[in-house]
């Protein structure tokens, strides 16, 4: 009885089971996460990450298995009792109402009594406390539709402290940032950990496994394979504990000869409903057998310039060619002409745009290409010849689990993405454009997803890619195309850019 | 499963209010099963108002699949019953049957879906909330059959305001002394067509994108305008089918009102149903057989009226709807609409 007892852990997991009919998704897991503290778990997609965090935020039930809070058993029935043991979850896609503002939004569902104006007022004391004791401040009044990715992702993690949570679940959350805003969430993770907090990180980015957390989880098909010590460990370790085996980010492309013009735009310009200019005078020109990235942060009319080249936004000036056809204002594309014309098109947000959760995968794998031959015949969807098609794209780029009966929505963060790519490349297309083709993806699929890329490359078809990833523009690209304010300020040869000119030029400081 | 639990609640709860007013719940159940099931006659008429369930509520399933809310069957089954008495008025002295039946029920589908398809225009084009302009429209169809049917349809010499009657090549081959007729093999070709129809098509696919996440739908190269037109006139078509089943079946003429409640019931039958057709066809025959035996129900126990009947009707609904979660779909839908 001398011995000391150990502080009770923040969170103890024992033999956690979930399976979602034959999906065994979750299996005896047993986990142990220290009070104040950052802990990361990283893994394959569908290893069970989000699941895992969804049982213990009472989303999911468990099958089998504990749940201990600060030393004591708890029953996980619904979020509202892991609310009740200060658990919040901040969830990849943000719970907000857009009209509302960041205040009422935090009041929502803690309204304080029946008349607003009561609870909004010690809401509004509270934010203040909340702002001046862990460094996050957001303009209470704001229309949450106004503010950035990266602000609303502190209005939600306000929301989950506003609620009294002294442990953070976050999944994903830089998947949808920029890597300024990245750095700026973990300034403001330190600072809770800090204060106490307990924060516990779900991503695929081990850099940010590297720089923020203190302890790292490494599950793979359900199962915690491995723990470490941060300090203990390095990125190569983890990628080849998660995967399996080695790792290789590094591309061998060898260069392709100058082929044909496929893709052309001439001051190509958007200008939105409030006259604000989403895409300035762009010209560029995309030819058979190269990758041109577009470098750029977030929300200077990369998403605009895919969306116009893609036939879903009319330009409001200028015109563009592809493949040899005009669109412009007097003869504007549609999505159904552009994938005619041999253009293919992956989303940047794949569960907004690129496919329909509601759909079985097999439903979702036909997307765009539902009225012709060989998904129909006659008037008539052939289902068997769908199905066949969703299990071989699901064969070729590994989607898991391999159900094309499965609703799409059923399917991990980065298995949907598998799905959506794999949709696109597989129609051989002769121009591609690629929005973000890495998010949310495990380090395992990075690579065969560059891979596929450059071998449609190699093949003759020219691909434009967005990506917030500088890294992977690097490597991927022939030529780099950065953007700044809907304008294209500059390009560069990928072998003579490093990441400081390229930041310098994203960031509108000088025009190359 | 889950709808057999919120029937057997809703009964429950109406065996107590049944209770209260003095009644035996037991004899009632009785009653009304016999009077919807007992005999050859009773189930002729169970079936027949369940065609006409059927046809709402198909209506209202369809629309609701492309994540539209129409709740303008009322008046899309009357323009429809207009339709194929214009058609059958016009015609009846020349054509023969087998030619003329044809025509009359492509007349139904034809004036039903145009009675749609301006609600739906205002949608697409002027973005009018649907939901507002086909009420309205239900207005505006009684108003214009009123005025019609007194100014100009009127057979000469009659008082009451109704067409002259149909000759036999304008009328469906019924069972005889039975409002049961032909419809009903209409019913049950619509239910496999709009099946056929949604799963199994491509425009169905798209429709269903369209419903579920209209940013897909724009993506996958569906133009919503247009979608919400064939949508919106497949609803009206199938909604004007009514008239086909109440004008060629059983009143053989033009009359006032024959559409009263199918439209607006038919948002439960397909809520019901869970917009399935093999599910509204099952919440349309558990609705035809409320209606013809709540109707003898209400004729051999005096206490028991007619409005007792419809909140029957309103308790199944309640529960099925309620309990199911049902509603929330449509309202996140709404939501969607309103935040682009
Ligand atoms: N509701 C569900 N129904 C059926 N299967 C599910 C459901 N939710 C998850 N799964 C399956 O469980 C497995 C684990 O999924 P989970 O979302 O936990 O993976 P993950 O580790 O978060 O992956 P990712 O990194 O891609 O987000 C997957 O195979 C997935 O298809
Ligand atoms: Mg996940």
């Amino acid at each position: 009885m001398q011995a000391l007892t150990p502080a009770a852990a923040a969170i103890e997991l024992r033999g956690i089971d979930k399976s979602f009919g034959v999906v065994h998704a979750v299996r005896g897991v047993s986990l142990r996460i220290e009070p104040g503290t950052i802990t990361g778990i990283i893994g394959e997609n569908g290893a069970g990450k989000s699941t895992l965090m969804s049982i213990l935020y009472g989303l999911y039930r468990a099958d089998s298995g504990e749940i201990w809070v600060g030393g004591q058993p708890v029953e996980m029935a619904s979020p509202r009792d892991a609310i009740a043991q200060g658990i919040g979850m901040v969830h990849q896609h943000f719970m907000l109402i857009d009209t509302f503002t960041v205040l009422e939004n935090l009041i929502l569902g803690a309204e304080g009594g029946p008349l607003l104006a009561g609870g909004l007022a010690a809401a509004r004391a509270e934010l203040a406390r909340l702002a001046r004791d862990y460094g996050l401040s957001v303009d209470p009044d704001a229309r949450v539709a106004d503010l950035s990715v990266g602000e609303q992702q502190r209005v939600e993690i306000l929301k989950v402290l506003f609620r009294g949570a002294r442990i953070l679940i976050l999944d994903e959350p830089s998947a949808v940032l920029t890597p300024q805003e990245t750095d700026r969430l973990f300034d403001i993770l330190r600072t809770l950990k800090e204060r106490g907090v307990t924060v516990v990180l779900i991503t695929h980015k081990l850099r940010e496994i590297m720089a923020a957390t203190d302890r790292v989880h490494v599950m793979r098909q359900g199962q915690i394979v491995a723990e470490r010590r941060t300090v203990d460990t390095g990125s190569e370790e983890l990628a080849e504990l998660m995967v399996g085996r080695k790792v290789r980010l590094d591309l061998d492309k060898v260069p392709v000869g100058q082929g044909e013009i496929l893709l052309r735009t001439e001051h190509l310009s958007l200008v939105d409903d409030r006259g604000v200019r989403l895409l300035d005078d762009i010209g560029i020109e995309l030819r058979a057998g190269e990758i041109v990235g577009i470098a750029g942060v977030t929300g200077n009319g990369q998403s605009e310039l895919l969306q116009v080249l893609a036939g879903i936004r009319a330009p409001s000036a200028g015109r563009f060619t592809v493949c040899g056809h005009a669109i412009d204002t007097g003869h504007p594309g549609d999505p159904a002409r552009m994938r005619e014309l041999g253009l293919a098109h992956v989303p940047e947000d794949r569960l907004r745009q690129g496919m329909v959760a509601a759909f079985q995968a097999s439903e979702t794998s036909i997307l765009g290409y539902q009225d012709g031959p060989p998904f129909t015949r006659n008037y008539l969807l052939d289902g068997p010849a769908v199905g066949a098609h969703c299990a071989e794209l699901m064969e070729r780029f590994d989607v898991r689990p391999r159900s094309p009966g499965l609703r799409s929505s059923h399917f991990s963060g980065g298995n949907q993405q598998k799905l959506v790519l794999a949709r696109e490349i597989a129609r051989r297309p002769r121009v591609l454009l690629v929005g973000q083709p890495t998010r949310g993806v495990d380090i395992g699929a990075i690579e065969f997803i560059h891979r596929e890329l450059v071998k449609a490359r190699d093949s003759g078809c020219a691909v434009l890619v967005v990506s917030v990833e500088l890294d992977e523009i690097l490597s991927l690209a022939d030529r780099i195309l950065v953007m700044f304010a809907g304008r294209i300020v500059g390009e560069v040869e990928p072998r003579r850019a490093d990441e400081r000119t390229l930041g310098l030029m994203m960031a509108g400081a000088q025009a190359a | 499963m889950l709808p057999l639990v919120n029937i057997a609640l809703a009964f429950i709860v109406v065996g107590i209010i049944v209770a209260i007013i003095g009644v035996d719940p037991f004899l009632a159940l009785r009653l009304l099963v016999t009077g919807a099931l007992g005999s050859w006659e009773s189930i002729g008429y169970t079936l027949y108002y369940a065609t006409n369930f059927t046809f709402t509520g198909l209506a209202v399933a369809v629309a609701f699949h492309a994540g539209l809310f129409n709740i303008g069957g009322e008046g899309q089954a009357y323009l429809g019953g207009l339709g194929c008495g214009l058609a059958i008025l016009a015609l009846d002295r020349w054509l023969p049957a087998w030619l003329l039946i044809p025509i009359a029920i492509a007349a139904a589908a034809l004036f039903g879906a145009a009675w749609a398809a301006v609600p739906a225009w205002l949608q697409a084009w002027r973005g009018s909330h649907i939901v507002i302009t086909t009420i309205m429209f239900n207005f505006v169809a009684s108003a214009l059959m009123v005025y019609l049917m007194v100014n100009v349809l009127i057979a000469p010499g009659s008082m009451t305001p109704q067409s002259r009657g149909f000759a036999p090549s304008g009328q469906l081959p019924a069972i005889a002394g039975l409002p049961l007729n032909l419809s009903l093999a209409l019913a049950l070709a619509c239910c496999a067509g709009v099946w056929v129809f949604l799963w199994h098509t491509p425009w169905g696919y798209a429709l269903r994108t369209m419903g579920h996440n209209p940013e897909a739908a724009v993506y996958g190269g569906t133009n919503l305008r247009r979608m919400t037109m064939l949508a919106m006139c497949l609803s009206g078509a199938l909604a004007g089918f009514v008239g086909v089943n109440e004008l060629m079946g059983v009143h053989h003429r033009i009359v006032l009102d024959f559409q009263a409640g199918y439209g607006f019931a038919g948002i439960a039958v397909a809520l019901m149903g869970r917009n399935h057709p093999l599910g509204v066809l099952l919440a349309a025959l558990l609705f035809g057989a409320l209606q013809q035996g709540g109707a003898e129900l209400a004729f051999e126990i005096p206490s028991i009226t007619r409005e007792m009947v419809v909140v029957i009707q309103g308790l199944i609904i309640l529960f099925s709807g309620a309990l199911a979660h049902l509603p929330r779909p449509w309202l996140q839908a709404l939501f969607a609409r309103r935040a682009p």
